[in-house]
């Protein structure tokens, strides 16, 4: 009475051993099936295809516009014309200036929670508070940044107010997926290093943490992306409208890349499309090439993994 | 972690064990850090924005009319400018967001979900200017052609570049819920000879329900949040909407006020007040949507990692 259909599976979509089915409306329900797994199918295809789209659509419009003197020179003729070379370096102060700032503290916040923090009420608060940092809107933190960091403490808008606004923002990624990462090191791994008679620091900094530093790695890579691609937070606190040259100190301002993007894709009327997809490419290029990095690195890791 | 490790047998140099102590101490320290700029992030909100409420009378700030030069504080358009365009990217991001996560956890084959992971991924990276940019150059001139509007940068032209920004944490929240729905009732359902759909829709996505209605709680979370993709799209009418048909007209959001007024105003001034003001409105918001959200979290014992990212 039960007969088996295997046929009733789409195609290859099916990689899962497929239900038995015996009802005497099977015809129906298995084109109910066959429609709502194409529906599906078309809308996961639905999110991925805007996302090769757009950036395949940068990529060829932008790379016109990239040449030596675009990656390396002055801006001139009111920005358009000449290179964005004080976005880059901008961007990449801050990026640096935020890993200073954001690594030791995400990571020893990370050590806290995994190693040393028992299940209390204290924990709790911690992680809800955690949760709120990844929750507040990017703008907020603007608003943060240029009341405590540049107003009240005096940096003027800088790069050190804009790192710090940005090392706030970007902890919490570091926080959670550092955690993780230290979690999934084995508990024999620390028994056995306690027992040969390492101190418990001893035990993070030599066993724990080396096992755990892809994982790590990877999260900070990845949160330093976000800083590295946002704009609201470094609207008051850091960003140059326009600044032809390059930043001395901590406490100058400079121009960065999505700032930049924004203002010449708003607020300079007769700016060349071509420039404005080509910046739009240096940013994307930027914050995509961290993204790979992560994803090998996490990949490798995985690979490689003895336990 | 390791609190059932017995403590090592000390060695003999005292300061051996002070500096073991410090780093504890600075340990602990970095742990607490997150509570102390949550605090620090309200309390620089609250000391700069509660004075709008003795300069502007509530009910002129609770009024349908934005215009600072003149001390029109009102922020109900803004409010109504937020809610509409995140309620038009939740129409467009709930059903590709959930669809998504049920295919990649369900239905995909392994090479499917290894390709589609990583590339929702560079979604959620995808800095928000550069969306506004494709927004401005690509979407809205086409929607404007398609739909005949007089303007193509309305709040529906938002809606849809926040619907691809909170469609990546849509997917993971609810991809990872799914997951943790046990493999035993997915057998059960299809030993008692029910079609891998009706297992998926009757049995999976109820299961994971719960944690389905935080990734889309997550997701307009992160859409009201947004700032630089409305702020260049959505056209920066402060106008009040009052009917759904206000989703084809410019609006302007909460976020897009702050970011593009904060730099004009003089520190200080009531519409510097004012702008703090929405800043704790935004605060609150987001508050609100992630305790609701980290309480189920914490109920299904997930870690916190996908949510954030």
């Amino acid at each position: 009475m039960t007969t088996p259909q295997p046929a009733e599976n789409p195609g290859s979509l099916l990689s899962k051993p497929s239900g038995f089915s015996t009802h005497k409306k099977s015809s129906q329900r298995n084109l109910t099936q066959r429609l709502g797994f194409g529906l599906l199918t078309l809308i996961a295809l639905g999110t991925v295809a805007p996302i090769v789209l757009v950036i395949g659509y940068i990529v060829v419009k932008g790379s016109p516009a990239i040449s030596w003197e675009f990656l390396t020179a002055l801006p001139s003729d009111g920005m358009r014309a000449g290179g964005i070379l004080p976005a880059i370096v901008g961007t990449f102060y801050l990026t640096l200036g935020t890993a200073i700032f954001s690594v030791p503290l995400g990571i020893g916040a990370a050590i806290y929670l995994a190693e040393y923090a028992t299940e209390n009420r204290w924990t709790r608060l911690i992680r809800i508070a955690i949760i709120n940092l990844a929750g507040i809107p990017s703008v907020v933190y603007g608003l943060f940044g240029l009341g405590l960091f540049v107003l009240f403490l005096h940096f003027g808008t800088s790069i050190l107010a804009g790192s710090l606004t940005l090392s706030i923002m970007t902890l919490p990624v570091i926080i959670s997926t550092a955690e993780e990462a230290i979690r999934a090191v084995p508990q024999s791994f620390r028994v056995v290093s306690v027992s040969l008679g390492a101190t418990r620091w001893q035990t993070i900094r030599r066993i724990v943490l080396h096992e755990s530093l892809p994982g790590i790695l990877t999260g900070v890579i990845l949160g330093l992306e976000r800083a590295a691609g946002e704009t609201a937070p470094i609207l008051f606190t850091v960003a140059a409208f326009f600044l032809p040259r390059l930043p001395n100190s901590p406490l100058d301002a400079t121009m960065a890349l999505p700032y930049h993007l924004f203002v010449i894709s708003t607020q300079v009327p007769g700016m060349p499309v071509k420039i404005q997809y080509g910046t739009a490419l240096v940013l994307l290029s930027f914050v995509l090439g961290m993204n790979l990095l992560a994803t090998v690195i996490r990949s490798r890791a995985r690979a490689r993994r003895q336990w | 972690m390791m609190s059932d490790i017995p403590a090592a047998i000390p060695p003999v140099r005292s300061s051996f064990w002070k500096s073991e102590l410090l780093i504890t101490r600075l340990i602990s320290a970095a742990g607490y850090s997150a509570v102390v700029f949550v605090a620090l992030i309200f309390y620089f909100l609250i000391s700069e924005g509660l004075p709008t409420l003795g300069e502007v009378p509530l009910k002129d700030l609770f009024s349908v009319r934005w215009y600072p030069i003149e001390n029109y504080f009102g922020i109900l358009p803004l409010l109504g400018g937020s809610l509409i365009v995140t309620l038009g990217a939740a129409l467009v991001a709930m059903p590709i967001g959930i669809g998504t996560a049920i295919f990649i956890a369900e239905i995909a084959p392994r090479w499917a979900r290894e390709l589609l992971k990583p590339l929702v991924e560079v979604l959620g990276g995808l800095p928000s200017v550069v969306l506004g940019l494709i927004g401005i150059l690509v979407l809205s001139p086409n929607l404007r052609r398609i739909f005949n509007f007089p303007t193509g940068l309305t709040a529906f032209t938002g809606s849809l570049l926040l619907a691809a920004i909170s469609i990546p944490t849509i997917i993971s929240v609810a991809e990872d819920s799914l997951d943790a729905v046990p493999r035993s009732y997915r057998d059960a359902a299809l030993a008692l000879g029910a079609t891998e759909w009706q297992t998926i829709w009757r049995v999976t996505l109820p299961a994971a329900r719960s944690g389905v209605l935080t990734a889309v709680m997550l997701g307009i979370g992160r859409a009201i949040g947004e700032t630089m993709t409305v702020m260049m799209v959505t056209g920066n009418a402060p106008v009040m909407p009052t009917s759904l048909r206000m989703l084809f007209m410019p609006a302007r959001t909460m976020t897009a006020t702050i970011a593009a007024e904060m730099g004009e105003v003089a520190q200080g001034s009531t519409h510097y007040h004012v702008l703090f003001f929405i800043g704790i409105v935004l605060f609150l918001i987001s508050l609100v949507v992630n305790v609701t959200a980290s309480a189920v979290v914490f109920r299904q014992k997930k870690r916190s990692e996908r949510i954030l990212s």
